[in-house]
């Protein structure tokens, strides 16, 4: 493990300063994701999933910003980037796929416009060679009769197409890394898997790496590499996906995967954590989780839990350094 | 999209024959022609002849039938006072008032939506504080007094630019213009800016508010993820689906541009069919007051009309639910 990750984030934090205090929504996120390689981040609702893609990007909205650490691409540091530079990197070297399809695309332009205009703003191609490019990305993405549909409106696409546009014009300057924000949440039960599906294939055939957003375990041991987990705004555990699926250890992954239904017989109410994952501006002490944690001591209401590097490489967790054996009793 | 025309210009006919019902009942009640056009030493016998020879003795739905007959082969009867047609006259005054119009129109509309697009990119930045606070003057100030503010400011005191008239002009066929002289266009300064200030910062305040709530939508962030240029997302992007919205409300400004220039042009005695038509109210000149009216009426019908047709050519997903519908 030599070769320099496509992505790697230290101690990344984000904060957001409000009138009362300062909330922050991604607290020291640490990650990597290898070339080529499909990261899934899961985590309810708030717990930093999006903002941390979003921070990677470079594009959270004022007054948040990125407060400490650092974003690498590719060992080049990219989170201090002036804005012009940063520019040239997003849809070139980081693509994004957001969660809505229908409001991804402006509704007044033709999907073959905003297709060419992304690749002539990142290659240095003729028009009609943008054009070229532009249908065959479509066919790629499975848009039939590509050639006839490239001068439609975003309006004559279903969902499902709409999404595989949008796809296209996230890979259509050939990035090395895309940051899938929930791309199925918003769509049709059947047409989930085959965008999921889509996304994998073309990503392998490129050798393109994946930051998949979700927060559907389904989709993760479907399509992801390795599983990061986070809990308001830090990361709770991090591993390959068979693993951490069947293992976990830190216990919210544990709450998490007893509480899918695959993990519970047929007939059975499901299982659930009690409570509910902490507001931004009323994160407790220590451990964040402590206070609906099962196994919790009375450690880890004082200290934060040791860093997953620290623990195992896993989970960040004091319980789980302590059985192992890495922090004293 | 014909059916749609066809459809389009039916409701603007009925629109204009229930304006010309209003504006013409409503003349009754402004005052008697007669009292004004005959001198102190008058005899019973002299009204009366007066009344038949105008047609006034005859009931109102005769008198409002006839005046459309004659309307819609284009003759809007004989001035009162002037004893001219009015079709003359309104030919006549047509052009000072048009491009009055034309040249506050455009100064409205470029400056609104340069000023309107400034303001809501940089929205937080000192000089786009200072015009939105600046325009509110221009909402809030009544035409006439801006129009004698500028006289005062730039006639009086300054004398760089006439304070009335339209200075000298050049007559193309029976079309006069002021364009193509020197005085013709100073003169044209002054009164372009009284009457579209308030037009301007309306449409500027409007595309400002358009902007900014288009700038935060998803197409937007997509379009910056995608690595398009601040200018490309701003003026690609986001200029477009703000013209959306905009459009209709200009169209309607732009109507009232050419109304309102009644004021204009009494405040800068601009020898326009506004004025006419002032002049006309002070003599009860009706067929004057008629044809004005049903010439703003129908300007303002076929605006609506034009916006109409323009807003399918913009948004195409009008053009696909108006053949759905059609199906």
């Amino acid at each position: 493990m030599t070769e320099t990750p496509i992505l790697s984030l230290r101690n990344l934090v984000v904060e957001i300063p409000t009138r009362r205090d300062v909330l922050r929504p991604v607290d020291r996120v640490s990650f990597q994701i290898a070339r080529g390689e499909v990261l899934g981040v899961v985590g309810e609702s708030g717990a930093g999933k999006s903002m941390t893609g979003t921070a990677v990007i470079g594009l959270i909205d004022p007054p948040g910003h990125i407060a400490g650490g650092r974003v690498e691409l590719d060992g080049q540091r990219i989170d201090n980037l002036p804005a012009e530079k940063m520019r040239r990197i997003r849809g070139k070297r980081i693509g994004m796929v957001f969660q809505d399809p229908l409001t991804s695309l402006n509704p007044l332009i033709r999907i073959g416009d905003q297709l060419t205009e992304t690749i002539l703003a990142h290659l240095d191609v003729s028009e009609a060679e943008a054009r070229r490019r532009a249908v065959a990305a479509l066919e790629e993405v499975g848009i039939p009769a590509a050639a006839r549909r490239i001068d439609s409106y975003p309006h004559e696409f279903s969902g499902g197409m709409r999404q595989r546009v949008v796809i296209a014009l996230a890979l259509a300057a050939e990035p090395d890394l895309v940051i899938a924000d929930e791309p199925t949440t918003a769509l049709d039960v059947s047409v989930q898997a085959q965008i999921i599906a889509l996304l994998k294939r073309l990503c392998r055939e490129r050798g393109t790496a994946v930051m998949l957003i979700t927060h559907d375990m389904g989709v993760i041991a479907e399509a992801a590499d390795r599983v990061a987990v986070m809990y308001a705004g830090r990361l709770a555990e991090i591993g390959p996906v068979a693993e951490v699926i069947a293992h976990p250890q830190h216990p919210y992954t544990r709450g998490l995967m007893a509480a899918t239904p695959m993990a519970t017989p047929p007939g059975e109410r499901l299982n659930q954590i009690p409570g509910a994952m902490p507001r931004l501006d009323a994160i407790p002490a220590g451990c964040a989780f402590h206070p609906r944690c099962p196994v919790a001591e009375a450690g880890c209401r004082v200290g934060d839990p040791p860093r997953v590097e620290e623990c195992g490489g896993r989970a960040a967790c004091w319980v789980v350094a302590r059985e192992a054996g890495l922090v004293r009793a | 999209m014909l059916a749609f025309v066809i459809r389009r210009v039916f409701q603007s006919l009925i629109v204009l024959l229930v304006v010309g019902l209003v504006a013409f009942s409503l003349f009754r009640f402004v005052g008697d022609p007669v009292e004004n056009m005959l001198g102190q030493e008058r005899t019973q016998q002299d009204i009366d002849r007066l009344r038949t020879q105008l047609g006034l003795d005859q009931p109102f739905p005769v008198q409002y039938w006839r005046f459309l007959k004659n309307a819609a082969e284009g003759n809007f009867g004989v001035s009162y006072r002037q004893g001219r047609p009015v079709t003359d006259l309104l030919i006549e005054r047509a052009p000072a008032t048009l491009e009055l119009a034309f040249v506050s129109g455009v100064f409205a509309l470029v400056g609104g939506i340069a000023l309107g697009i400034y303001t809501a990119i940089r929205k937080s930045g000192w000089l786009a504080q200072f015009v939105m606070t600046a325009s509110l003057i221009g909402v809030s100030l009544p035409t006439f007094l801006i129009g004698i503010l500028l006289i005062w400011i730039f006639a009086v005191e300054l004398g760089w630019l006439p304070s009335f008239g339209r200075g000298e002009t050049v007559a193309i066929g029976w079309w006069t213009t002021g364009f193509l002289t020197a005085s013709g266009l100073k003169a044209l300064i002054l009164p372009s800016i009284t009457l579209g200030l308030y037009q301007m910062t309306l449409i500027m305040r409007l595309v400002r508010s358009e902007m900014l709530e288009v700038l935060r939508q998803d197409y937007i962030r997509f379009a910056r993820a995608r690595g398009l240029s601040e200018r490309a997302v701003n003026f690609g992007h986001a200029l477009k689906n703000t013209l959306v919205p905009v459009i209709t409300v200009t169209g309607l400004q732009l109507g009232s541009i050419i109304a309102f220039a009644i004021i204009t042009e009494t405040v800068f005695q601009w020898p326009g069919v506004g004025l006419l038509f002032i002049n006309a109210v002070q003599f009860v000149d009706i067929p004057v007051m008629a044809a004005y009216l049903m010439l703003i009426s129908f300007m303002f019908v076929a605006i609506n009309l034009i916006v109409d047709l323009l807003y399918v050519a913009i948004d195409p997903r009008l053009r696909v639910d108006r053949a759905a519908a059609a199906k």
